[in-house]
């Protein structure tokens, strides 16, 4: 059994994975950013102490980026979701969000008013009881952000292709909060943001 | 250079019983004996920087314990690593508005750089500077493991005393224990520079900062040592940028407007 939903271009979505079943993401159309925070789910609500940290996720396994194996964890080292399928090689935990405020450092204060992964955010974590304190440093699922020798880290040109896909299967019940990301100033989106479409299977 | 001194004001007398001959029987036995401890006891406060005469905080940290202050704007922040042994953990709230917050991954993105050092600005989600790195004589700092379990308890209690809770516990940054990305991904346990680094941040908003001394998650052999912190007021050097790259001047013109329109002053150049 599974369903299956398409999220729009710069749109933001969510739902519960129960634990033991899946969550593939197919980047439809290629290139396209993927933000995504999680929560460990208690009596049907997102727990604020199972919360994913991106900087737990990286130290356990002693590598920036996520690929198949890779465990998301929860501050207290709790495995959210494990990556156990990827058609891409690595994506991002490191470089964040875009937000409308961040994009007037990053481009220029003309891009003040575009819409942007912070935005989603909050907007759909509202949906969930949560505010902006429950918001920190998430996933790019498709994002590639190498960092250099001497420490230069970037958004650089995307490994995925359309159709691609990842695949996470839930070790306990969590929430996936999704940005489909609306940037249009880098190329983690190739510059024209596209659908996304989510199956979740047992 | 550090120095002790006495904490009390109770000085104890030549010639005065020694505490582990005071009686605690009756309350003014146990207030005599409450009031000797201070005499008694040595603890390290860290000697004031050569030229400064306005110190505003100056303690040292032993490791596994925290420490939290609110610092104006324009304060000077010094951390320092007298014995090469610590590694500071850093989270940091704007003071009259807590809810903006230090975000570390727009403090590497912004920059594009993952690697602190002098010049970096550390950001708020808000596209604001809440401090700068002006001088650092480590090198060996870290944006991308966070704080461990022990750790992050400490900077829980720390963040508490502001009436704030383990939702606002956000990604922290640690000074003077490295780390290095290899072309992988892969990353490396650098460890410390050695006895006397520091780190002097430069305040722009008011803030809050909770600092832990305890463990890097990657150290095979945690940090035993002392943090010292001092600061000091620089409000001067706030008109004197350290970097001229374009997101920082940026997000200083953000800060600054900001302030000045909240506080009805000019905007610094």
């Amino acid at each position: 059994m599974s369903s299956t939903q398409t999220v729009t271009a710069c749109a933001p979505w969510s739902a519960i994975v129960p634990a033991g079943h899946t969550l593939q993401i197919v980047d439809l159309h290629g290139n396209q950013a993927v933000d995504t925070l999680f929560w460990g789910v208690t009596a049907g609500r997102p727990d604020p102490a199972l919360r994913y940290s991106a900087q737990k996720t990286v130290a356990a396994q002693r590598n920036i980026f996520l690929t198949t194996g890779s465990v998301l964890r929860a501050e207290d080292g709790t495995a959210l979701m494990t990556i156990v399928a990827d058609e891409v090689g690595n994506h991002d935990t490191i470089a964040g969000a875009c937000s409308k405020e961040s994009n007037t450092l990053r481009y220029g204060h003309h891009t003040v008013h575009q819409h942007a992964c912070a935005e989603n955010f909050l907007a759909e974590a509202t949906r969930w009881g949560m505010s902006k304190r429950d918001i920190v440093s998430n996933v790019n699922f498709f994002m590639n952000v190498p960092v250099d020798a001497d420490g230069t880290l970037g958004i650089v040109d995307g490994l995925s292709a359309p159709g691609k896909s990842l695949t996470l299967r839930a070790d306990i019940d969590t929430l996936v909060l999704v940005s489909n990301c609306p940037q249009i100033n880098n190329p983690c989106n190739g510059f024209d943001p596209t659908p996304v479409q989510m199956v979740i299977s047992a | 250079m550090s120095r002790s001194r006495n904490n009390g004001d109770t000085g104890r007398k030549p010639g005065a019983e020694k505490l582990s001959d005071m009686s605690t029987n009756s309350t003014l036995g146990a207030r005599s004996h409450a009031r000797s401890q201070a005499a008694e006891a040595a603890f390290r406060v860290p000697a004031s920087p050569d030229g400064v005469a306005d110190l505003r905080w100056a303690e040292a940290v032993p490791a596994g314990s925290y420490t939290t202050r609110a610092l104006g704007r324009g304060t000077r922040l010094r951390l320092a690593d007298p014995d090469g042994r610590s590694c500071a953990h850093l989270l940091m709230f704007r003071a009259d508005a807590p809810w903006e917050r230090l975000n570390v991954a727009d403090t590497v993105k912004v920059p594009w750089q993952a690697y602190l050092g002098t010049g970096h600005p550390l950001l708020s989600d808000q596209g604001r500077v809440l401090a700068t790195i002006v001088a650092d004589t480590s090198g060996q700092h870290d944006t991308l493991c966070g704080a461990g379990t022990e750790v992050r308890a400490k900077l829980l209690l720390g963040v508490h005393k502001h009436g704030l809770d383990a939702r606002d516990v956000a990604p922290s940054v640690s000074f003077f224990q490295g780390v290095r990305v290899g072309s992988d991904g892969a990353l490396e346990f650098t460890g410390s520079a050695g006895a006397g680094g520091a780190v002097d941040l430069l305040i722009h908003l008011p803030v809050v900062v909770v600092i832990a001394n305890g463990p890097h998650p990657l150290d095979p052999a945690p940090a035993t040592g002392d943090l010292d912190l001092l600061a000091w007021r620089a409000d001067d050097q706030l008109s004197t940028p350290v970097s001229d790259e374009p997101e920082y001047l940026r997000a200083l013109l953000n800060t600054e407007s900001t302030w000045a329109a909240a506080h009805n002053e000019g905007v610094r150049a």
